[in-house]
């Protein structure tokens, strides 16, 4: 087992590595700004003394790696530093909205996966059928479109005119599951619309590539059945595809949130980061980034984790 | 029995045939007759966005930010598909759009294709520690969204269509440099290419003409996937007010200007969106059918 | 099921398989007929593209994906494959058809462990309990002489040695004592000392459940050993087809013919005597890949003269193609140098001259990989003329025709086709005369003939061969194949775990006394002759121990 043990090490060190250089890479490219971003963000119609005062408050005064590290310091302890906009806690500002955004992207995950394993499976096992053809135009087509037309549209029909779920997704903290449940449902439809095939076609994508392997033909040829050269032959095998599948879209989704949030005014941290980009409050926009970065890099650990877990060759070194 | 034939190699299992004595041109129209349905509707899809958008000026019936009108007319004669929140006409602002849209994401991809294309190929070609360090930075920049990451770097350096033009042709350049390299380190690895360098080749002709004729295939159908996504992302951008700005004609702020339409049950923001989402499926369509064409490899991506 | 011996346990009548390509349906298996009957074993011979793995595959009442079994009939004991149902083919497939496939290590799952995957067979046709198969598979293992059969069952295919696979995927076939084993190509990726292991383990098992089989091959010698009755196929049809011995003795078409006379080649005129300076000198080189791994090549010392051909043999891992990208300057050696024409050549061909690397040319195996699929013929073997002699124009064009010519290929018609409108032979031929267009004094020939069918390869060598003496070319001819090796050496250098464990002239090496190893790997060279693995095996039991030392 000591090869696995290192090669999780290495994968978590490295991960850990990547998401500390992604922290220098937000915090710093601020600098990279000719001149002052305190100036830069105020425009120049400010006054001297308020873009002192915005100095001051950002810390700009004070040599760089003291800021990156106090920043740095401060988020460990769940403290995101202070709001240009609203002269709010930013911690206050997101704890409420990542949870609402986590929630919506579950939501649309506990649709999704089951979903897309199903039809991804069934178009590689039945492949170069009609109906793998036919999945194969729609699964194009639905990935090629924004996120805003499908959207739109399941607004547009299933909201304004058959009036089934609201339009507007508000939900406060005390909204009770349930009713959450029916007032995200068209986000978490959106979402799962377009992640849906993506994530099909890279499973359809990763057993077929599964089928075509030389052990797969020897069951066919030792006369086993199809079902199991499917559950004892393919599936075993099949693990570390799916789960990067899974975990790849998964990360998507928390991308693809931005947008769909916007759409149906989901008071979620894709928002708040629109806003405060509109609003250049520089240090909402690093700790929202931080947030979505972190969580994408997780998201991508994870995957690679459970590929190492689930690799035969690597459960079994020599 | 040592009287054999000189020419044995004519006993060679089945000499592949002569190449055709045809022109391009004829091999091109008949693989086109022969393009599956999707692939011949995406090429008309793009044919007829090239055309609007190079004579936009001279097919629409206004001008791209005149007022014509009141705000939110209904369709009518006049204005074909209504006016939007300022009273300018839909149509004319969809024909301008064509250019403004595709025009700014064709220049991004093709930035990100030489930026990441270059260094892609310069990594596999070097190796060593060129391509580590290329390598270590791409996967860095790579590990944050782009969508995510474009918007930190636009609240910096301001919004504007140059800084969206040149953050995310760099930001999507990662992209391009992954499978750039990806392919080249296949070719790389080939013995022509080992050959090439015992000969004492320069690194100008092992990547000109070693390397790029032999990955030109997947990344013409990687320009096709790349243009999509830049111009889904450059969409998403103008949606959420961050990218191309007024008074420019874009099919993604116009989505967003006539948003509030649909609560109205008024199909009009669709438009605009369709306009987008058409384009890309008439792309991917046209890219699923070149690879498999090109590549027999059916069932990878 | 019949007892009777004399109804032929497998008879294909008129087999036609049908491939899908190039968007349409091209005959592959032409109308072959085969009879076997029980405890035959029956040996498929052929180039490659001559049909013989999809025939073998289709006994089983199997096509491969994108093929078709279009006509004819095959009747397994009398049931007929073609309609039979796929239940009923499941049903025989693994219990009494079972089939042993070329690359062991990718046709055993990953997942599971060898002996699981052995009773698999077993349990699921419910032969016998899973207990009855661990036993039997153990006993199988013992028989075979695997080491520590007891416990290499156990094991995951990636913890076993590719000729140990091989060999427990033989014993697999056996799990449930089939009528009928299919041996598709089973020891082609193995080394000749693996090899002949294999073959004897194939063997026993045949000779001992008296299992009818079907040898599929490419390797005259290989399939002299295995079968009673032979069957030359070419493009899908049936050559020739008679027992071994009458086929070795006295083959009457004219294709097999030729095939039987490959193995007849030898060079003819003698080499010159060796000048006092060597073309090339390896001076006692020792390299590896990296500072931390352990040396490739420990102390390798050895010249090559003008007009002659040393042969480096060895098996896989033992240092030859190292030895060849030390001299090519793609490997710096830790200590000693190279010398040309009594010269120390840099290192790293990065620091040699033009003229330095004009001097030493490769052919490589693979001649597919070894051009640039997307140059024509013209700029493949132009490149060198303008880059090294600064031939253009009209000098250019007229050299490349006399290059052309010499590889014996019509310069109109083949100068502007692309690599991928050739030959595997000819695309070798356009390799030897982009070597031939730098002009060198000194080619690398790296295993150039083993990617090549016999009567190919045959033609390659006796070009090889006249160009030597046209322009007293020096060859270091890298190669595991012995035969290659007597036909056209001067001098042979035996590699063995990154040493050299003997060299000298040919006539020297190939007559005894032979050092240990020498021995080893020339008397596990198949012979033509029938008899030749029982006279092996007579004489290493005799010896003692050699088989099981051997892996």
């Amino acid at each position: 087992m000591n090869d696995i043990v290192r090669m999780l090490i290495q994968r978590i060190s490295l991960g850990l590595l990547t998401l500390f250089v992604v922290s220098l890479i937000i915090f710093f490219s601020v600098s990279l700004l000719p001149g002052d971003a305190a100036q830069a963000m105020l425009g120049q119609s400010a006054t001297e003394d308020t873009v002192n005062a915005l100095r001051k408050q950002m810390g700009l005064d004070q040599p760089l790696h003291t800021r990156y590290f106090s920043w740095l310091g401060g988020i460990l302890q769940g403290d995101f530093g202070v709001s240009i906009g609203n002269k709010r806690e930013i911690s206050e500002l997101i704890g409420g909205r990542f949870a609402n955004t986590l929630f919506l992207a579950l939501y649309a995950a506990f649709i999704a996966v089951p979903l897309a394993l199903v039809l991804g499976i069934l178009a590689a096992l039945y492949r170069n059928t009609w109906y793998d053809r036919s999945v194969n135009v729609v699964t194009l087509s639905s990935i090629s479109t924004p996120e805003f037309f499908v959207a739109y549209i399941l607004m547009l029909f299933v909201s304004v005119k058959w009036g089934f779920f609201p339009s507007l997704a508000n939900v406060t903290l005390d909204t009770p599951i349930l009713e959450r449940m029916y007032r995200t449902f068209l986000p978490a439809l959106t979402l799962t619309l377009v992640v849906v095939a993506h994530m099909m076609r890279m499973t359809r994508a990763a057993i077929i590539n599964l089928l075509a392997s030389p052990y797969i033909e020897m069951a066919a040829l030792k006369g086993m059945t199809r079902r199991r050269i499917i559950t004892h032959h393919a599936l075993p095998n099949a693990w570390a595809p799916i789960i990067n599948v899974i975990v790849l879209n998964l990360a998507y989704l928390i991308v693809g949130v931005v947008v769909v949030e916007v759409v149906f005014v989901y008071p979620g941290l894709g928002q708040l980061l629109v806003d405060s980009v509109s609003r250049r409050d520089l240090p909402v926009v690093q700790a929202c980034c931080l947030i979505f970065a972190a969580t994408y890099i997780l998201l991508n650990l994870i995957a690679d984790i459970l590929s190492i877990l689930t690799n035969p060759r690597l459960l079994h070194p020599k | 029995m040592s009287e054999q034939p000189k020419t044995i190699d004519t006993a060679d299992s089945s000499p592949p045939p002569l190449r055709q004595v045809e022109s391009k041109l004829t091999v091109v129209l008949r693989e086109l007759r022969k393009a599956p349905l999707s692939a011949k509707f995406g090429l008309l899809v793009i044919v007829t966005y090239v055309f609007v958008a190079l004579f936009a000026p001279w097919i629409a019936p206004y001008g791209e930010a005149e007022i014509v009108g009141n705000q939110f007319e209904e369709w009518s004669d006049e204005f074909l598909l209504g006016t939007d929140n300022l009273g300018r006409d839909m149509l004319t602002r969809i024909i301008f759009g064509a250019r403004n849209t595709v025009g700014i994401a064709f220049l991004t991809t093709l930035l990100a294709f030489l930026l990441g294309g270059i260094c892609g190929l310069l990594a596999a070609a070097i190796g060593g520690w060129t391509d580590q360090i290329l390598s270590r930075i791409v996967d860095v920049l790579m590990a944050i969204p782009v969508l995510i990451f474009a918007m930190l770097l636009l609240t910096i350096f301001g919004q504007s269509v140059v800084n969206m033009v040149l953050i995310i042709g760099v930001l999507d350049s990662t992209r391009v440099f992954r499978i750039t390299r990806a392919v080249s380190v296949n070719v790389v690895v080939m013995d022509f290419i080992e050959s090439a360098r015992l000969r004492g080749e320069g690194l100008g002709w092992i990547t000109i003409r070693e390397i790029l004729p032999n990955i030109m295939p997947p990344l013409a159908a990687e320009f096709g996937l790349r243009f999509c996504f830049v111009f889904l992302t450059i969409s998403a951008l103008s949606f959420l007010g961050l990218g191309i700005q007024p008074p420019t004609a874009d099919w993604g702020s116009m989505v967003r200007d006539t948003a509030d339409l649909i609560t109205f049950d008024d199909y009009t923001p669709l438009i605009p969106a369709m306009a987008i989402a058409l384009l890309t499926i008439g792309v991917n369509f046209v890219v699923d059918w070149f690879l498999h064409k090109s590549s027999g490899l059916k069932d990878e991506h | 099921m019949s007892t009777n011996s004399n109804e032929p346990l497998l008879q294909i009548t008129n087999l036609q398989i049908e491939g899908f390509s190039d968007e349409r349906w091209h005959q592959i298996v032409k109308g072959v007929d085969v009879t076997l009957r029980r405890g035959e074993v029956l040996g498929l011979i052929g180039e490659s593209g001559a049909g013989k793995s999809t025939i073998g595959i289709a006994a089983m009442g199997f096509a491969k994906p994108g093929c078709r079994i279009h006509g004819g009939s095959i009747l397994f004991d009398g049931i007929e494959l073609t309609t039979a149902s796929e239940e009923q083919k499941r049903q025989l497939r693994g219990s009494r058809i079972a089939y042993v496939a070329q690359s062991a290590a990718a046709s055993f799952n990953p997942a599971h462990t060898l002996i699981d995957q052995f009773s698999e067979t077993v349990v699921e046709h419910g032969i016998n309990s899973r207990e009855h198969a661990y036993k039997d598979a153990k006993e199988l293992y013992k028989k075979i002489r695997m080491p520590s059969p007891d416990d290499i069952g156990f094991r995951y295919p990636h913890q076993v040695s590719g000729g140990q696979l091989q060999r427990a995927m033989t014993a697999m076939a056996l799990s449930c004592r089939p009528d009928l084993i299919i041996f598709d190509e089973p020891t082609t990726a193995l080394d000749v000392t693996t090899q002949i292991e294999v073959l004897m383990t194939i063997r026993d098992i045949v000779e001992q459940f008296n299992t009818a089989a079907i040898y599929i091959t490419h390797d005259l010698a290989v399939v002299a050993q295995m079968a009673d009755h032979i069957k030359v196929l070419r493009y899908g049809e049936t050559v020739e087809d008679a027992d071994t011995r009458t086929m070795l003795s006295t083959p009457k078409e004219d294709y097999t013919k030729s095939l039987w006379a490959v193995r007849s080649f030898a060079k003819e005129t003698a080499a010159p005597a060796p000048e006092a300076k060597p073309i090339m000198r390896v001076e006692s080189v020792t390299a590896s890949y990296s500072r931390s791994m352990s040396p490739v090549l420990i102390d390798v010392d050895f010249e090559i003269h003008r007009g002659h051909t040393t042969a480096v043999v060895g098996e896989s891992g033992s240092g030859k193609s190292t030895t060849a990208r030390v001299i090519t300057g793609l490997l710096a050696p830790q200590k000693g140098a190279v010398y040309f024409d009594g010269d120390a050549l840099p290192p790293s061909y990065r620091n040699r001259t033009k003229d330095q690397l004009r001097q030493t040319q490769m052919i490589y195996q693979m001649a597919d990989t070894a051009v640039n699929p997307r140059h024509k013929i013209r700029d493949i073997v132009g490149r060198p003329l303008s880059f090294y002699l600064d031939m253009h124009g009209e000098e250019k064009e007229k050299r490349l025709r006399e290059l052309m010519e010499m590889i014996e290929m019509d310069p109109d018609l083949f100068l502007d086709r692309l690599p991928s409108e050739l030959s595997g032979g000819q695309k070798q031929r356009i390799c030897i005369a982009k070597a031939l267009a730098a002009d060198p004094a000194f080619i690398i020939c790296d295993e150039v003939t083993s990617a090549l069918d016999q009567l190919v390869a045959e033609g390659i060598l006796r070009l090889l061969d006249r160009l030597q003496q046209e322009f007293n070319l020096a060859y270091m001819f890298i190669t595991h194949d012995l035969a290659t090796v007597s036909a056209i050496a001067d001098e042979v250098i035996v590699m063995l775990e990154g040493k050299i464990v003997e060299q000298g002239p040919k006539t020297e090496i190939f007559s005894p006394p032979h050092h240990e190893y020498t021995e080893l790997l020339l008397s596990s060279v198949p012979e033509m002759d029938p008899d030749w693995m029982d006279r092996v095996i007579a004489e290493r039991e005799e010896k003692g121990g050699m088989i099981a030392a051997g892996n």
